[in-house]
């Protein structure tokens, strides 16, 4: 499909949503990371039925943390789609970009710089 | 097992705010179990507490550490080397681990990272019930498994009391009546006849209401 989306997100594989602990997407945020998400099958749609409900569940446990830490929770998302949606992918992709630019950098990258 | 709960982030950032070397310390048994206390939750909270710290502007080490248990001088022994780098720890074991490192090592603050909430079972992932109280002298082969010390909110002995409702407590809807349970499981056991014996009043100074308490056993001590 050759689709364009913007190219400062990295994605990590993983096998299922399910193997995304709260604590990978903190470590992000730790080392700099500015937004964070997680794309998972559709709800209902898991191969081993409840892994993107139990990544929903640490990404809502992150964006309580992150809200605490005055970090902002809403740098943490979940999105859920099937894998033959490619444009929606992209499209999702294009969306978190505009809502993080908007939320500005981490404010850890920010503190990181000044420390050094 | 023992049964605890996170504390909140704001509470443990508040003990620790003057501190600029802390050591969370998680514990392997118990509140590993319960999602309180073990490796993972240590990982978030000293995450979290860097991230906190570095954003107010603040240089503070915070280092992770989990033991396989906080109630034995053993494992807690393994820490005596690197406690002088420390100014504080937050151990995420139970009050007993707590108190344990604190009696260990009298120069060094220890906060606690959770709340010790009681004994009891993972009825399923993420709900946890209480089931004993330690009241020292055992009586659930007269109550047909179940305790009434632990789960009547009166501790009747010889129950129901008349606020037992359609199986439920009177002190909350969703709560079992025990004596609903006792009854019900001495029928199953087709032991029916021993609810009419009467439980005799029981030595309570076995339990907490004694004071400080203590298990001897000579026949293993060295
Ligand atoms: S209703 Fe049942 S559980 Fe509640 S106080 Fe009375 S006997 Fe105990």
């Amino acid at each position: 499909m050759r689709l364009q989306y913007p190219s400062n997100i990295q994605i990590i594989l993983v096998p299922c949503t399910g193997k995304v602990d709260a604590l990978y997407i903190l470590r992000a945020f730790e080392k700099g990371a500015d937004g964070v998400y997680v794309v998972g099958c559709m709800e209902g749609d898991c191969h081993f039925n409840n892994g993107n409900f139990r990544a929903h569940k640490r990404v809502e446990q992150v964006q309580k943390i992150l809200d605490t830490i005055n970090i902002g929770g809403e740098r943490a998302q979940m999105y859920n789609l099937s894998s033959s949606e490619g444009p929606r992918f992209a499209q999702i992709a294009v969306e978190m970009d505009e809502k993080i630019r908007k939320l500005g950098p981490n404010p850890i990258k920010l503190a990181k710089k000044k420390a050094a | 097992m023992i049964v605890a709960d996170k504390k909140p982030i704001e509470e443990i950032i508040e003990e620790i705010k003057d501190d600029e070397k802390i050591l969370i310390l998680g514990c392997n048994e118990c509140v590993t179990v319960c999602e309180a206390g073990g490796k993972k939750e240590v990982g978030i909270l000293a995450s979290a507490l860097r991230m906190y710290f570095l954003n107010q502007g603040k240089e503070v080490k915070i280092d992770e550490k989990t033991l396989e248990r906080q109630c034995d001088h053993e494992y807690l022994e393994e820490i005596r080397d690197v406690m002088d780098q420390y100014d504080a720890v937050v151990s995420l074991a139970c009050g007993v681990g707590v108190q344990f490192m604190a009696e260990k090592y009298q120069s060094t603050p220890v906060y606690p990272g959770v709340n010790t909430c009681f004994l009891g079972v993972t009825e399923e992932r993420g709900l946890w019930t209480e089931r004993c109280q330690a009241c020292g002298q055992c009586i659930l082969a007269r109550t047909g498994g179940i305790c009434p010390v632990s789960r009547c909110a009166k501790r009747v002995f010889n129950g129901p009391c008349g606020g037992s409702t359609k199986g439920k407590c009177e002190i909350h809807n969703e709560i079992d009546c025990a004596w609903q349970l006792i009854v019900d499981r001495l029928k199953a056991l087709d032991r029916f006849d021993d609810y009419e014996n009467l439980i005799p009043l029981k030595d309570w100074s076995f339990e907490r209401a004694g004071g400080p308490r203590k298990v001897v056993r000579e026949d293993v001590q060295q």
